[in-house]
């Protein structure tokens, strides 16, 4: 045994005397940090890493099957998923960890912010940390590209609507990102290099920066009251730290990245187990229309905002106001590069990133229910219910059919069924007087098609007839002497029986 | 091993004569002669990067039938199929796009492009109540295209149409954008 020990340690020297790597590894790995960074706070940045190392191995073993074209790559994803061994756990896998890289990203990157580690002299770490952002998010984008399903295919219409709207150069980049007249095998195939080749190249490379970065200044101190960052001594400060109270990173501190990577690829794991493989939906044929197209979660809250946004200052802002986040967030660390790093003494910092967690929770939420797109099956899906039926004179439900037959189901609920991007017309008759309405319907207005066009004046009697029975389940008061004349007896008699 | 870019970096152009050597003068060269290279290498390169941009409307747009004209009955609005004029390898599905064919009085027609103005979704015609209706972000369009509602910044994009024979021709092959319409 000693003999094969000695041989061993033989082995590792003729391959360190030639690479020589034992060294600045141990060194790196040793190197000491501030004893209470050692903190599960800290974990985010590797496991960032580790997903990203899971999504190269992922993709790899995915690229074997997936073929990128327009004609066959939805026919490759549903043959991974039905016919390929494990394929379907595979993509499975490679989809959540997308989403979990983006979250982790993120959770990454408020930690960094909130504990003031972009300030000096980690600036430019930060500055890279935000290009790793936006190429994570490019990976997310991309990637869902690939699917090439309706909302891949529609998805990608978006990002073109956007691109055309560019002033001069709109139809230059039309073609630039199309790779051609219209989209087709060209466009995805630009996506494709874009997802497997360009940006993971870029991302490998950056992160390396990263890291590199991370070392060389040393990891970002547990921030306190108090003490201030200033550029005349901090360095000699954060010296005197890992000093005094430094512990070496490897073992004392990196057990919990470890640990946390563990967790995060067995919950990775466990996802892509029991939710499976994301898409792909329904295949991208450019003359079946019946299609909803949504982007993937990360992506929701912009496509809300699309929704949202007053028309006329749509265009602007969806150009101008990314450049400005991104300068803003780059240029962070220059204007806010020394003082207090501790989030009790940065009461702006930490309610903005409280609002712009808030307004992204809430824009996504709305983009999961969409209340602001017709439904465009409700009018014959969605039935008018009973009891606005019931009672009513001939009409009346001859109107109650105008209005399923027009499509006014599309954008109006009664009592909560239907399109929501009208107000509910269950109530109507209390808000709009008779001629009001008619009007509305006619004219149109306040963001209403004018139905001048489509209606008989047979139909728009019966309809208006219709519309004054929905009276928001409020009826008149009744008088004890109508009671008695209907046949009830007075409510006091009934309490008694 | 002694950097050979340190003594150029850290001392003045203008110093001694011994510092202009032969090997500094031929590294030079060779950095030059590489610029040359890089340079000529480049052109085909970003060239094959922006060929797709290269090419303007005239270029991409050609006449191509949608259907025979006893498809689009008068008065009605129907959707009509074409196959866009530029295919590649791959392209499969994605090169047969559909379009929207008002018939106003089997003299005048309308057609307009599938695709919403507002994000390029794909509209839907309800005969009944005479509108286009993008299931995306709530565009509404009137049967001549108009805007009726919702956030589009302009009516439908209409191609430019003829007739030949008993065949509907339309001018298409560009994805229509705002930048780009037909």
């Amino acid at each position: 045994m000693p003999d094969l020990k000695q041989k061993g340690l033989d082995l590792y020297r003729w391959f360190d005397f030639r690479l020589g790597l034992a060294k600045p590894i141990t060194e790196a790995a040793e190197h000491p940090i501030p004893r209470n960074t050692s903190s599960w706070w800290y974990v985010f940045g590797s496991a960032a890493a580790v997903l990203f190392t899971l999504q190269i191995v992922t993709g790899i073993l995915l690229a074997l099957v997936y073929t990128p074209t327009a004609s066959q790559a939805w026919y490759s994803l549903t043959f991974l998923n039905h016919s390929y061994f494990f394929g379907w756990f595979l993509r499975a896998m490679h989809g959540w960890g997308s989403d979990f890289m983006v979250a982790i990203v993120l959770i990454h990157m408020a930690q960094v912010f909130t504990f003031g580690s972009y300030k000096y002299p980690r600036e430019l770490t930060w500055m890279v940390g935000v290009i790793l952002l936006i190429l994570t998010l490019g990976m997310a984008f991309t990637g869902q590209v690939l699917r090439f399903d309706t909302d891949a295919y529609w998805g990608l219409g978006i990002g073109v609507a956007i691109m055309g709207r560019v002033p001069l150069i709109g139809a230059w980049l039309v073609h630039f990102v199309l790779g051609g007249p219209t989209l087709g095998t060209a466009t995805l195939s630009r996506f494709f290099t874009l997802h497997v080749f360009v940006i993971p190249g870029l991302l490998l490379g950056l992160i390396g920066i990263h890291v590199w970065m991370v070392l060389k200044l040393g990891i970002n101190e547990w921030p306190m009251p108090g003490r201030l960052v200033r550029r005349s001594t901090y360095i000699a400060q954060y010296n005197r730290l890992i000093k005094k109270d430094g512990i070496p990173f490897v073992p004392d501190a990196v057990w919990k990245d470890v640990f946390f990577a563990a967790i995060i690829v067995a919950a990775v794991m466990a996802c892509a187990f029991f939710w499976g493989p994301i898409g792909p939906g329904v295949q991208a044929i450019p003359t079946i229309i019946q299609v909803y197209p949504k982007p993937d979660t990360p992506f929701l809250w912009i496509f809300s905002v699309f929704a949202l946004l007053p028309p006329k200052l749509e265009t602007p802002l969806i150009l101008i106001s990314p450049i400005v986040v991104v300068v803003l967030l780059l240029a962070l660390p220059l204007y806010a590069g020394q003082g207090e790093k501790h989030w009790s003494r940065r009461p702006v910092a930490v309610l903005t990133l409280m609002v712009i967690v808030v307004a992204i929770a809430i824009f996504t939420r709305l983009g999961q229910t969409e209340p602001w797109s017709p439904h465009m099956q409700a009018w014959s899906g969605d039935a008018v219910q009973p009891q606005f039926l019931r009672g009513r004179t001939p009409l009346e439900r001859r109107g109650a059919v105008v209005f399923q037959n027009m499509q006014c189901r599309n954008c109006h609920s009664i009592d909560g069924v239907g399109g929501q991007r009208g107000p509910d017309l269950n109530g109507v008759s209390v808000r709009l007087t008779e001629s009001q309405i008619i009007r509305q319907v006619v004219q149109g207005g306040g963001n209403m098609p004018a139905y001048a066009n489509s209606f008989s004046p047979q139909q728009l009697t019966a309809l208006v007839r219709f519309l004054e029975t929905l009276n928001g389940n409020v009826n008149p008061a009744r008088t004890d002497s109508q009671r008695l004349s209907q046949g009830h007896s007075p409510p006091a008699a009934q309490g008694r029986q | 091993m002694k950097n050979p870019f340190r003594s150029m970096i850290n001392k003045t152009p203008l110093g001694s004569p011994s510092e202009y050597t032969r090997r500094k003068f031929l590294l030079m060269l060779a950095v030059g002669a590489n610029g040359v290279v890089g340079v000529l290498m480049a052109i085909p390169f970003v060239g094959y990067i922006l060929g797709p941009t290269l090419k303007g409307h005239a270029d991409w747009n050609h006449w191509v039938p949608v259907g025979n004209l006893e498809q689009f009955p008068p008065g009605e609005t129907r959707m009509g199929i074409y196959r866009n004029p530029d295919v590649r390898p791959g392209d499969g599905q994605t090169q047969t796009l559909p379009c929207w064919v008002r018939n106003i009085d089997s003299k005048r027609f309308q057609v307009f492009a599938i695709n919403c103005a507002h994000m390029e979704c794909p509209v839907h015609w309800f005969p009944q109540s005479k509108l286009f209706m993008c299931p995306c972000h709530g565009g509404v369009y009137y049967q001549n295209g108009a805007v009726a509602a919702g956030p589009p910044p302009r009516g439908l994009f209409e191609y430019k149409y003829k007739i030949v024979g008993k065949k509907l021709y339309i001018f298409a092959g560009e994805m229509p954008t705002l930048s780009t319409p037909t």
